[in-house]
């Protein structure tokens, strides 16, 4: 009888963390002797845009690399879509990451390939599509983001917006539906970096993605974040909306939102 | 205040051993790359272009140097000891049995270990090895394998190359001192000379390929600490591939003594 309450009371459950794109639970990390993150909890529900914030050095990046899987947590639970992804084979996580979109901070181009090479290298791997419908969908998807005329261009001749862009259409070419940005708008004029949030904004718009967003832009995740975590010493210091970060009496935060403005 | 020896020592001494533990479990990381589907053919093919044929004219001028070098040198020597006749057939030996070898990989570990040292440094640092395995693909068997392969299948054909090179300069220094036909200084070089004489020391070049493809690869992965870091790697890949392919000739060469007597 217990059992089958049991049953009937965890089924919903398992199929609540098989539905939600990302579970970050009670993870902790640290490089030789300094602890980098100590017991994070992150959700991110299908179609939010979680905005992560902190000082340097706080394990925002860190926490991206943890979440797919460049690096290990010392302990604690990680889930994309229920599966656990800590201690995974490579296959098996090879298999999570095609659904995994990551732009990178330097955007992290290949310098041998040109920017349509670069968007094509991961349909090439990993898709079944002809060389045209290929070179189709890396067109399209670099259209759509405004860099239809660079195509033959070397990443090292584009500047550092339009190579955010190029990483961008990279991270999109396998329809994933996790992306993560880190520091997407770091380095660029207000101009490029708010054209940058309005292309997060866009795609959460257009394809309902879920996305985790480390960034130092407080402006920038006003406008586009569902929910903010703010991080200090690796440590979860508020997970709510950006109101609550604005209504926040903790001292900390104050300081950082009038550092930040 | 001086650092304590002891604690410097042992310092050095765990590192040395986690360097070879590291490189160890690299090695079988990229064997095991190398043995599995799909292959990266297409960039396995670029690889052997960028390490075999724009190595190709250094590999030849350092061959046909040591080919005249070797005509100069021991012209003299021959003709002191009334052994002139000689001349094809040492230089001819000479070229095949150690110095073509030799020359071509420490030049290949040069030119080749360098440029991969650092441009697989640069890739660490700028994050695309990152982005490689993000977008699913295993950077062990996309860069490394390929660029350790390619090495181990051009080292013996550059090699060849060398030794013709080495051979037609070696007869044109010899030729014009006292002229003689190409075909009959070919002879006089070839005549006494066996199979055994020729592929193991041809061979031999495979290992010293893959030394500069496993140690070059290794140290352009785990470079660290920005563009100084891709500098220390480039500089290390070339050091550490021309320290072991020194040692590893002279075990090869007397291995091939020992199996493959003249």
């Amino acid at each position: 009888m217990t059992t089958i309450t049991e049953n009937t009371k965890s089924e919903p459950a398992e199929q609540d963390a098989s539905q939600t794109p990302l579970i970050v639970s009670d993870v902790h990390k640290s490089f030789g002797s300094q602890k980098v993150l100590d017991g994070v909890n992150l959700t991110a529900e299908r179609g939010q845009t979680i905005v992560v914030l902190g000082r340097s050095g706080t394990g925002k990046s860190v926490l991206l690399k943890l979440i797919v899987g460049l690096e290990q947590p010392d302990s604690g639970s990680i889930r994309i879509h229920g599966q656990e992804i800590a201690g995974l084979e490579s296959g098996q996580l090879n298999e999570i990451r095609k659904k995994i979109g990551f732009l990178f901070q330097q955007a992290a181009l290949y310098d041998s390939l040109t920017v349509e090479e670069n968007v094509q290298f991961p349909l090439n791997r990993h898709t079944t599509l002809s060389d045209a419908e290929r070179r189709e969908k890396a067109r399209e998807l670099l259209s759509n983001l405004g860099m239809e005329r660079d195509l033959t261009k070397m990443p090292s001749d584009i500047s550092g917006g339009m190579q955010k862009r190029v990483g961008l259409a990279r991270a999109l070419a396998l329809d994933p539906d996790l992306l993560l940005f880190d520091e997407p708008t770091s380095g660029l004029d207000p101009i490029t970096a708010a054209e940058i949030g309005q292309l997060i904004m866009k795609l959460k718009k257009e394809r309902n993605l879920t996305s985790v967003v480390v960034t130092h832009d407080v402006h920038g995740a006003r406008s586009f974040a569902d929910r903010v975590v703010l991080l200090r010493e690796g440590k979860v210091v508020i997970d709510g909306p950006f109101s609550e970060l604005e209504r926040s009496s903790d001292p900390f935060v104050v300081q950082f939102l009038k550092d930040a403005a | 205040m001086s650092a304590d020896p002891i604690h410097i020592v042992r310092n050095w001494v765990t590192a040395f051993f986690e360097w070879f533990g590291e490189l160890a479990l690299f090695s079988v990381r990229v064997a095991r790359a190398t043995l599995t589907v799909p292959w990266e053919g297409r960039e396995f093919i670029r690889q052997m272009d960028a390490i075999g044929s724009k190595s190709l004219p250094l590999v030849a001028l350092a061959g046909a140097a040591t080919g005249v070098v070797l005509s100069l040198q021991t012209r003299d020597s021959l003709t002191r000891f009334g052994a002139k006749a000689m001349l094809p057939a040492v230089i001819v030996f000479s070229l095949i049995k150690e110095s073509g070898p030799v020359i071509t990989a420490l030049i290949v570990s040069g030119r080749v270990g360098a440029g991969i040292g650092a441009e697989l440094g640069s890739m660490r640092v700028t994050e695309q090895i990152d982005a490689m395995e993000v977008s699913a693909v295993d950077p062990y068997k996309f860069l490394a394998s390929t660029r350790v392969l390619a090495c181990v299948l051009m080292l013996p054909l550059l090699t060849l190359a060398a030794d013709a090179s080495g051979t037609f300069l070696g007869w044109i220094s010899s030729t014009l001192s006292e002229p003689v036909t190409f075909r009959y200084f070919l002879h006089s070089g070839l005549k006494d000379a066996m199979l055994s004489d020729f592929l193991p020391p041809t061979f031999k070049t495979a290992v010293f390929g893959l030394i500069i493809g496993v140690v070059s690869c290794f140290q352009g992965m785990r470079t660290r600490g920005g563009t100084a870091g891709v500098g220390r790697s480039a500089t290390s890949s070339v050091v550490l591939s021309s320290i072991f392919i020194i040692l590893a000739d002279v075990i090869l060469v007397r291995f091939i003594q020992v199996f493959f007597p003249s």
